[in-house]
This record gives C-alpha cells, sequence and structure tokens, in this order.
C-alpha cells in the first residue's frame, strides 16, 4: 500500500473489526477506552486483526507493540505513524 | 463387496436429531474414509459429517430439509470390503446416553390426561420450559422420566431449515447446553483441585519465539496449556476418556476438546486431535482453524464427537479461577484463569512472577483426587520447560 492517509487508516481498521465483529457498530464504541471489552474480541480474534492490518497495511506490527493497539484512537495513531503519516488528522 | 449403513451420528451428549441439509455426494459417486459427505444442522450450528467408511453411495435414504433422530439411516454405501477402520473413537464418544431409543418425540396433541410422570421429570420440564403433558414415556413402565424430558427439550424445534434465525438459533443452544450441564451436575459426582502455576519462563521463551516470526506465524500462549495438558493426561490417563455404561473408558487418542465461545453467547467444545503428539506451530495452526470455523464456518462431526477432555481458557475475561462443569460423558474438564503478577518469596528475596490459576473438575468415578493432583502436577511441571513442549 502507497502513501495512505489516517482516514484510510480508520477505514481499513474499521472493516478489519467489522469482519469479526459484525454486529458492533464501531462508530459508537467510546474511541479512548480499550476496545477488546467493548467489542468483545479475545486474542485469537486480537491475532487476527493485527495479521489482517498486517496484510492491508503493510506494517509489520511486534508483539512487543501490542499495547500500544488498545483503544480505537491508539490503534489509528499507532498504525499512522507505522505508515509515516505526519498529518494529525481531525477525523475522531 | 461388502455394505455399510450411513447413520445420523450422535454430535455430542446433548443430540439426539438432526437435519439434513445437503449431500455432498451422490449415488454412483466413490467416497473414502474421513470424507466429508453431508452436512446436518443442529444445535451447535451447521456440521459437516464425515463417513468412516470407503466405497460407493448406493442410495440415500434422507433428502435434504428431512430431520431425522441420532441412528436413523441417512445413506447405504456399497464397501470393498475392507475392515471397518475407524472402530473405538465413534462408538465411545458417539453414544453418550444409553441408547434408550429415540422414544419420546413430542406430540402434536396432548398426551392421554392420566400419564404418570415422576416429579424429577416434572420438575425438570419446569425448568426448561417443556409442556409435560406433550412429553411421552419412553420406557416400558410407562412413567414419564427425566431423560424422556431431556429428549423431548432437544427434538422440541420443528426442523429448521438450513439456517435458523439468530435468536432461534441461540435458544437452541441454550436449550443443548441447559440438557447437557444438568445432566453433568446430576450424574457426575465432581471433585475440584486448583493449583497456581508460574507461567514466567513459559511467556518469557513464547515471546521471544513470536519476536522471530512474522505475525502469522505467532503463537499464543493457549497452545502452551494445550500441549501441556495433552502431556500430563498420558501421565494420569484415568481423566482422558469416558464414564459410560457404568465404567471409565480410556479415550482412543488424547483429544483435547477448546471451549470456545461465540459471538453473542453459548460456546462449543471441539476436538483438537492427537493433541499431545503435535508440535507447538501444528497445534496453534490446529487452534486458529477451529476458532474461525466455530465463529464463521463449519465444524466436522468428528471434531464435536471425539474430544475425551475438555480444556476451558476464561483469563482474558478477567477470572482468575474456574470451576468447571464436565461436559458429558468425559470425566474431565481442565480450566485456566488470567495471568497475574505475584510477589514469589524464595530464598529470603522476592521476586514477581507471572502465575495462572490452573484448577481440574475431575469426575470421582473415574479418578481420585490423589491422581487429580499428580496431574495438575504434571501440567504445571511441563509447563516449566516450554522449549521441550
Amino acid at each position: 500500500m502507497g502513501a495512505v492517509t489516517r482516514e484510510q487508516i480508520k477505514s481499513v481498521l474499521w472493516e478489519v473489526l467489522g469482519a469479526i465483529a459484525p454486529e458492533v457498530d464501531l462508530d459508537a464504541v467510546a474511541p479512548d477506552k480499550p476496545f477488546r471489552d467493548q467489542v468483545d474480541i479475545d486474542s485469537f480474534d486480537f491475532l487476527n486483526v493485527v495479521i489482517r492490518l498486517h496484510e492491508k497495511l503493510g506494517v509489520d506490527i511486534p508483539e512487543a507493540d501490542y499495547g500500544k493497539l488498545a483503544t480505537l484512537a491508539s490503534t489509528v495513531d499507532y498504525l499512522a505513524a507505522r505508515c509515516g503519516v505526519t498529518d494529525k488528522g481531525r477525523d475522531r | 463387496m461388502g455394505a455399510y449403513e450411513f447413520r445420523m451420528p450422535s454430535l455430542g451428549a446433548d443430540m439426539e436429531a438432526g437435519t439434513l441439509v445437503e449431500w455432498q455426494v451422490k449415488p454412483g459417486q466413490e467416497v473414502k474414509r474421513g470424507q466429508v459427505v453431508a452436512v446436518v444442522e443442529t444445535q451447535k450450528g451447521a456440521i459437516e459429517v464425515e463417513i468412516w467408511e470407503s466405497g460407493t453411495v448406493e442410495r440415500i435414504v434422507v433428502g435434504p430439509g428431512q430431520k431425522v433422530p441420532v441412528g436413523a439411516l441417512l445413506a447405504t454405501l456399497t464397501t470393498v470390503g475392507e475392515a471397518p477402520s475407524r472402530p473405538p473413537i465413534a462408538p465411545a464418544a458417539a453414544a453418550p446416553i444409553p441408547t434408550a431409543a429415540p422414544a419420546a418425540r413430542p406430540r402434536p396433541a396432548p398426551a392421554a390426561p392420566r400419564a404418570r410422570i415422576s416429579p424429577a421429570a416434572r420438575k425438570l420440564a419446569e425448568e426448561l420450559g417443556i409442556d409435560i403433558a406433550r412429553v411421552e414415556p419412553g420406557g416400558p413402565d410407562g412413567v414419564v422420566s427425566r431423560e424422556d424430558v431431556e429428549r423431548a427439550a432437544l427434538a422440541m424445534k420443528p426442523a429448521p431449515a438450513a439456517k435458523a434465525a439468530a435468536p432461534e438459533w441461540h435458544a437452541q443452544m441454550r436449550r443443548a447446553i441447559a440438557v447437557a450441564m444438568a445432566r453433568s451436575k446430576r450424574e457426575i459426582p465432581h471433585y475440584y483441585l486448583g493449583t497456581e502455576i508460574d507461567m514466567t519462563r513459559a511467556l518469557t521463551w513464547l515471546e521471544q519465539e513470536n519476536a522471530k516470526r512474522p505475525v502469522a506465524e505467532r503463537a499464543l500462549y493457549a497452545v502452551l496449556l494445550v500441549k501441556a495438558v495433552a502431556l500430563a493426561l498420558r501421565e494420569v490417563p484415568e481423566l482422558n476418556g469416558f464414564f459410560t455404561d457404568g465404567e471409565f473408558r480410556p479415550g482412543p487418542g488424547i483429544h483435547v476438546g477448546m471451549a470456545i465461545a461465540m459471538r453473542g453467547g453459548g460456546l462449543v467444545a471441539p476436538a483438537i486431535h492427537d493433541a499431545d503428539r503435535k508440535g507447538l506451530n501444528e497445534l496453534m495452526a490446529d487452534l486458529r482453524d477451529l476458532v474461525t470455523r466455530v465463529r464463521g464456518g463449519r465444524l466436522r462431526s468428528s471434531e464435536l464427537t471425539d474430544p475425551t477432555i475438555t480444556l476451558t481458557n476464561l483469563g482474558e475475561q478477567g477470572v482468575e479461577t474456574v470451576y468447571g462443569v464436565i461436559y458429558p460423558p468425559q470425566v474431565a474438564l481442565v480450566g485456566f484463569g488470567k495471568m497475574t503478577e505475584r510477589p514469589r518469596v524464595e530464598a529470603g528475596g522476592t521476586s514477581s512472577r507471572r502465575m495462572v490459576n490452573a484448577t481440574l473438575a475431575a469426575d470421582h468415578r473415574a479418578s481420585d483426587g490423589h491422581r487429580g493432583a499428580l496431574f495438575l502436577a504434571a501440567v504445571g511441571r511441563l509447563l516449566q520447560e516450554p522449549e521441550k513442549l
């Protein structure tokens, strides 16, 4: 994937989580609170999220960084940094 | 040349009937042992049913959309005469309720007004929301028993076609769980043991391993638990198997049933076959495949009938200790709680360790606390040498 925007990263994240938890309205999930509880995903789901993000965005996410993927907001921030997005978008 | 009768399998202690959804073979077609030949709708969703004989399909007896009891003839096969190749597994696991013939179908009209009903049956019917007047007695004495109510509860649903609507499906699954768990608590004299296991070494080792791997090949610590449990069962085999017809029957292999929660409620515990003989990578691949199919696709019949023990890992939900209910006719369930950092005092100093509470719920008819304790100790010991798992 070439240069991406925060908006695109958010859309990929929504797509990946939506595939795992289709019944959840991600726009209703509190962006600054841990999403694993809110979306009810376990470690298998989470690993699948990481794998899908890797496939779609081409970023490697070391296990040591999993803690940075706690909330939707921090996940977008983390992925944006890994993808080299510099603008602090106002999409949230 | 011989003949083989392919029948509706029992896919667990809680199944009495299934609806044939589709055939994946047709008359005249050759089939191989282990091949998926049909899809059957059960309370646990659509299950791919394998056949355990090779040959040529002669006749299809039950068509799509038909609901038939466990044991009903589905199709006939012409075989080439080799010996039946999967003898001990299916019978042991697949006939958990001593086969009291599929008698108690719910009837369209109320039963005779003076049917005799045992108090226990009446109570269970109330618990399960079954109209007792519609339950027929299964035994020769003409008395409606608890077992009759259980069968009626399971057969009550009027054959949902291929895919029941979600709320309906969840209601069916709740009923299946209710029957199996009520039977477990009624029949199995559980004993419970618990211990703390130091996971520090195992987790550190796994983190180092995962750091070397691409994301798609990383393992979760659950596979360490599966492997340690499987190996410990070799040392204490009386926890691995079934209690049927009044006696313990050892499992034909170590097939660990992994309790997997389903989105929206309910759970299934399909088997990871021969878990003691698989490496961690293979176990991880199996586990990912199972979780994916539980949540989105289909399980195979052997995965539901074969587990010889159940493992449940509820740590992610924040609980520290699991007090399990055994899934009959299995004789044990191993539970793991949340990984927590705890202080350990040793040789006058303290250190921080990552610990997990492991518990065993076991059937006292099949084993005693002493053996159960040895099992948990073995699990703890094996987890201290993760590189050997």
